[in-house]
C-alpha cells in the first residue's frame, strides 16, 4: 500500500515537472524557430547588407533587405513613447510615494492601471482616428500616417508601468531614511529626489528597461496609426514603418513557404526578439543583484 | 562659530529651552498622551524613561513635529521651544526642523558616502562651497570622535562602517547643520557594550553645545548621562527631578516601582 | 530656485502629469462611444461581417472569440497552474529551479508577435494545423502562460506555512497537502490569475493575425480545425478601411470589447480584494 502511494505521489510530481519544462521549452523554441530561418535567410542576404541598405523592399520587384529603415520607425515610435512616459509616470509614482494622501492614491492608482488593461488595437483606432487629426490642427505638414501620434499613445499606455514600479521600488526604501531626511530639515522635494528616489535607483531602472522592451515589441497601435511603408529617417512627422508592423503586413498577405519574403519574418523578428532578450534579461540582472540591498 | 556662541549667550540667561504645556496627543481616536507638562533648560541632559509603549518617544518626536509624517495625529496643548510654539507660531516646519537635531534608534545613514552623509544637511541649505563643507564634515565627525576612524576614507559608502560607527555618524550628520536642541530616540539600545559606552561619552562632551533630550530604556544609562530625568507612565509625566533624586528617592510610588524592576 | 519653490512646482507638474493619464483615458472612451454608440444595437451583434458597413456585424468574431478562449484555456490552465504548482510548491533551490524562473520572467518580456511566429512556424506549418483554432488557441497558450505560472505561485505563496504543517502533522502526503489545503486556500488568487490571463488574451491581435486568423470570416467556426477571426481582429481589420461607416463599426466593436475587458478586469480586482481580506491573518 505505502509503495502504491508512493508510486502515485511521484507519478503527479513527474506530471508537474514536465509542464514546468513547457516554459523552457517555449524559449528554445523561439530561439530555434527564428535562428534556423534567420541563418537560411543570411545565406541570400549578406549581414553587411542587412545592416547598412537603407532601403527595405522585400515585397517588390527591385529587393533591398536593410533592416535599418525597419528599427529606425521602431526606435523613432519608442523614443516618442519614453520620452512621454518616464518624466509623467515617474512623478506621478514621487508624488504618490510622498506628496498624496493614501486615500488620493488609492483612487488615483487602480485608475492608472486601467490604462494599461486597454487593448492595444483599441489605442491604435485612437491614435487614427482622434490623436492625429486633432494634431494636425497645430501641425499643418503632419501626415495622416506618423510616428509622433502613435508614439505619444504608446507614451500614455507605458505610463503605468514605469509608475506601478517605481512606486513599489520607493516604498520598499526604509521609513528610516525618510526621517532622517526629515529631521535633517529637508523639505518633500529635497526627501524625495535627494533621498528616496537614489536609493530606489534600481528599482526605477529596472521600470524603465521593461518600458522600453515593452516599447519595442508593441504592433497594433503603429500598424493601425504609423504606417506601413518602411522609411529610414527620424523625423516624427512622416509615416514610418516598425519592424513589428512589418511581420503582421507580411503575415495578412500569402507568402509562400521557404520563400525569401517568408524569411524576412524570421530575421526581423529576430532583430526584434535580440533587443528585447538582451534588455528583459539586464532588468532581470539588475533586480537579483540590488534585491538585498535593505535586509 | 558665531552661531554656536550667540546660542550660549541666549542660553546664559537662563530662559526654557525647552517646553510643553498641557499636551495631549491623540491618534485618530486613541489618546496617546496625557496632559503633559515640562520645563527643560538649555545646555542640559534630560533623560525621558518608562515602559514600552508610554509614550516618552512620541512626546519626544513633538518637539521637532516628527509626529505631522503621521497620518491621523491629533495635537492639544503647546509645545515651545526658545518660548515660540511650535505647532502654533511655526510657518515653515522644515526651516524649523534644522534647528533641532535628532538621532534615531536604527542607525540609518543614507546608502551615500560618509561625507555626503555629514554633508547633506548643509547641502540641502544651499551651501556649495567645498572648503565651507570640508571644515563643517570635519569638525562634525570630531565632535561625535569619529574621525580618527574614517579621516581616510570620507568617500567610502556609509554603509561599510560598523553599526556603532554608523550611529556616531548619524549624530555628526545631525549637528553638522549646527542645532541648538539634541533629540536622542535610544540611540544606544541597538549597539554592543563598547559603542555604547563610546556614545554616552559622546553625550557628556556635547552637553556644552547642545540641550539633549535623550530617550532610554535603560536606567542605568539614564542614571550615568543625564542631568535630570523624566519618567512616562501610560501617556502620563509622572514624575521629572534632578536624575539621583529620582533614583535614589523618587516622590512617587509609579517611579519606584518602575526603577526597582517590579515592571516594566 | 529656492528649495520651496522647486517643491511648489513639482507638485504642481506631478498633478499635470496624474491629469494628463486619467484625462486620455477619458477623452479616449467618450470619443470612442460618441462614435460609435449609434452603431451598438441587435443587428451588430447579429450581423455576419458584410461588405457593407451598416449590414457589417461582430456574430462571427465573437463565435470565433469564444471558441478560441475555450480552447486556448483548456490547454494553458493545467500546464500553467501545474507549472505553478510544482515551482512553488516542489521546487527545490537549485539552479534548474532558478534557471525556470529566469526563463519565465523572459518569456513574460517577450512581444507578442514573436509568439504568433513561432506559433506560425510551429502549430501552423510544422504540426500542419493551418489557419485554425487549435493553432491561434496553442499560440495564445503559449503566451499567457507566464501570467498564469507567476499568479499561481503568487497565490500559493500567500498560502500561511502553518496550515501544511498542520496537514503533514497528520500524516498527509504532499500530494494530499497541496490539493486538499494549499490549492483552497489559493484559490482566490489562483482564480485572479485565470481572468486576469482571459483578459489578456481577449485583447491580442497581433499573434493571432500572424498564425492566419483572417478578417474576413462569414461563418461560424463549428471545430478546432477550422478558420476563425475574433473581436481585436475584426475591429482592426474596419479600422483599415477608409470608408466612414467602417470608423462607426470599430468604434462600437470597440466598445463591446472595452466592456468586456472592463468587466473581466473589474471581477479580477473584486475577487483579488476579497481574497486578501480572507487571508489576512
Amino acid at each position: 500500500m505505502a509503495s502504491k502511494k508512493f508510486k502515485s505521489e511521484k507519478l503527479i510530481e513527474w506530471t508537474m515537472l514536465l509542464c514546468s519544462m513547457v516554459s523552457v521549452l517555449t524559449t528554445i523554441g523561439i530561439i530555434l524557430v527564428l535562428s534556423i530561418d534567420s541563418i537560411k535567410f543570411f545565406e541570400e542576404v549578406s549581414f553587411v547588407d542587412f545592416l547598412t541598405d537603407k532601403q527595405w523592399t522585400p515585397l517588390f520587384e527591385d529587393k533591398h533587405f536593410g533592416i535599418m529603415s525597419l528599427l529606425s520607425g521602431t526606435l523613432l515610435t519608442t523614443t516618442i513613447a519614453i520620452i512621454v512616459a518616464v518624466p509623467v509616470g515617474l512623478s506621478i509614482a514621487v508624488f504618490l510615494n510622498e506628496y498624496a494622501s493614501k486615500r488620493f492614491t488609492s483612487i488615483v492608482k487602480p485608475l492608472l492601471e486601467v490604462l494599461a488593461a486597454v487593448p492595444t488595437v483599441v489605442y491604435g483606432f485612437f491614435a487614427l482616428q482622434f490623436v492625429t487629426p486633432m494634431l494636425q490642427k497645430v501641425i499643418p505638414s503632419l501626415a495622416g500616417f506618423n510616428a509622433l501620434s502613435p508614439g505619444l499613445v504608446m507614451g500614455i499606455m507605458i505610463i503605468p508601468y514605469i509608475t506601478s514600479l517605481s512606486e513599489d521600488a520607493l516604498r520598499a526604501v526604509p521609513n528610516s531614511l525618510r526621517e532622517a531626511s526629515y529631521g535633517l530639515g529637508a523639505n518633500r522635494f529635497q526627501t524625495a529626489f535627494k533621498v528616496m528616489v537614489p536609493a530606489a535607483n534600481s528599482g526605477i531602472v529596472v521600470s524603465i528597461i521593461l518600458a522600453v522592451s515593452r516599447a519595442l515589441g508593441e504592433t497594433m497601435i503603429v500598424a493601425i496609426a504609423a504606417g506601413q511603408q518602411p522609411k529610414l529617417t527620424f523625423n516624427p512627422l512622416e509615416s514610418v514603418e516598425t519592424i513589428t508592423t512589418y511581420i503582421v503586413q507580411v503575415s495578412m498577405g500569402d507568402v509562400p513557404q521557404d520563400s525569401m519574403e517568408y524569411r524576412t519574418i524570421f530575421a526581423a523578428g529576430m532583430t526584434l526578439f535580440v533587443f528585447t532578450f538582451i534588455l528583459n534579461n539586464l532588468s532581470f540582472w539588475i533586480r537579483k543583484k540590488y534585491q538585498q540591498r535593505y535586509e | 562659530m558665531v552661531q554656536e556662541n550667540s546660542n550660549i549667550i541666549l542660553e546664559s540667561f537662563g530662559t526654557y529651552k525647552l517646553r510643553a504645556k498641557d499636551l495631549n496627543l491623540f491618534y485618530g481616536q486613541k489618546q496617546a498622551l496625557k496632559n503633559i507638562s515640562i520645563n527643560i533648560e538649555a545646555n542640559t541632559v534630560t533623560a525621558f524613561i518608562g515602559p514600552s509603549g508610554c509614550g516618552k518617544s512620541t512626546f519626544l518626536r513633538c518637539f521637532n513635529r516628527m509626529n505631522d509624517l503621521i497620518e491621523g495625529v491629533t495635537i492639544k496643548g503647546e509645545v515651545m521651544i526658545d518660548d515660540v510654539d511650535v505647532y502654533k507660531n511655526m510657518v515653515d516646519v522644515y526651516e524649523y526642523r534644522k534647528k533641532i537635531g535628532m538621532v534615531f534608534q536604527k542607525p540609518n545613514p543614507f546608502p551615500k558616502s560618509i561625507y555626503e552623509n555629514v554633508a547633506f544637511g548643509l547641502r540641502i541649505n544651499g551651501e556649495s562651497n567645498k572648503s565651507v563643507l570640508d571644515e563643517a564634515v570635519e569638525g562634525s565627525l570630531r565632535k561625535s570622535a569619529l574621525w580618527e576612524e574614517v579621516k581616510d576614507n570620507l568617500h567610502k559608502s556609509a554603509l561599510a562602517l560598523s553599526g556603532g560607527q554608523q550611529q556616531r555618524l548619524c549624530i555628526a550628520r545631525a549637528i553638522a547643520v549646527k542645532p541648538s536642541v539634541l533629540l536622542m530616540d535610544e540611540p544606544a539600545s541597538a549597539l554592543d557594550p563598547i559603542s555604547t559606552a563610546k556614545i554616552e561619552e559622546l553625550i557628556y562632551d556635547l552637553k556644552d553645545l547642545f540641550t539633549i533630550v535623550i530617550v532610554t530604556h535603560n536606567m542605568q544609562q539614564a542614571a550615568r548621562v543625564s542631568d535630570k530625568t523624566a519618567f512616562f507612565y501610560m501617556g502620563e509625566l509622572i514624575e521629572f527631578d534632578n536624575t539621583d533624586k529620582i533614583f535614589t528617592n523618587p516622590a512617587k510610588d509609579a517611579t519606584q516601582n518602575y526603577i526597582t524592576g517590579r515592571f516594566g | 530656485m529656492s528649495p520651496k519653490i522647486k517643491d511648489t512646482l513639482f507638485r504642481i507638474f506631478a498633478i499635470f502629469c496624474t491629469t494628463l493619464g486619467l484625462a486620455t483615458l477619458l477623452i479616449l472612451l467618450v470619443d470612442i462611444t460618441i462614435k460609435g454608440i449609434t452603431r451598438v444595437n441587435w443587428s451588430f451583434f447579429t450581423n455576419l461581417p458584410s461588405r457593407l458597413p451598416e449590414q457589417s456585424g461582430i456574430y462571427t468574431a465573437l463565435a470565433g472569440m469564444v471558441s478560441l478562449l475555450l480552447f486556448t484555456l483548456l490547454i494553458a490552465l493545467p500546464i500553467g497552474i501545474l507549472s505553478g504548482i510544482y515551482l512553488e510548491e516542489y521546487g527545490k533551490k537549485n539552479r534548474l529551479a532558478n534557471f525556470i524562473e529566469i526563463n519565465i520572467s523572459n518569456l513574460a518580456g517577450v512581444p507578442s508577435v514573436i509568439y504568433g511566429i513561432l506559433g506560425l512556424e510551429l502549430f501552423v506549418r510544422l504540426a500542419g494545423l493551418g489557419n485554425s483554432i487549435l493553432a491561434g488557441a496553442l499560440t495564445l497558450s503559449l503566451l499567457i502562460m507566464p501570467i498564469l505560472i507567476v499568479s499561481t505561485r503568487e497565490a500559493i505563496k500567500a498560502v500561511p506555512n502553518s496550515l501544511r504543517e498542520a496537514a503533514f502533522g497528520m500524516g498527509a502526503t504532499k500530494w494530499q497537502t497541496t490539493s486538499r489545503v494549499v490549492l483552497p486556500a489559493a484559490f482566490g488568487g489562483i482564480l485572479t490569475g485565470i481572468i486576469l490571463s482571459t483578459s489578456r488574451a481577449l485583447g491580442e491581435t497581433a499573434p493571432l493575425i500572424v498564425v492566419g486568423a483572417l478578417a474576413y470570416v462569414p461563418f461560424i467556426p463549428e471545430g478546432p480545425m477550422d478558420q476563425y477571426t475574433t473581436l481585436p481582429i475584426q475591429i482592426f481589420n474596419w479600422t483599415s478601411r477608409p470608408q466612414q461607416g467602417f470608423v462607426i463599426n470599430a468604434a462600437a466593436g470597440i466598445i463591446v470589447l472595452l466592456l468586456f475587458t472592463f468587466i473581466l478586469n473589474g471581477i479580477a480586482i473584486y475577487l483579488r480584494n476579497r481574497w486578501y481580506k480572507k487571508t489576512a491573518i
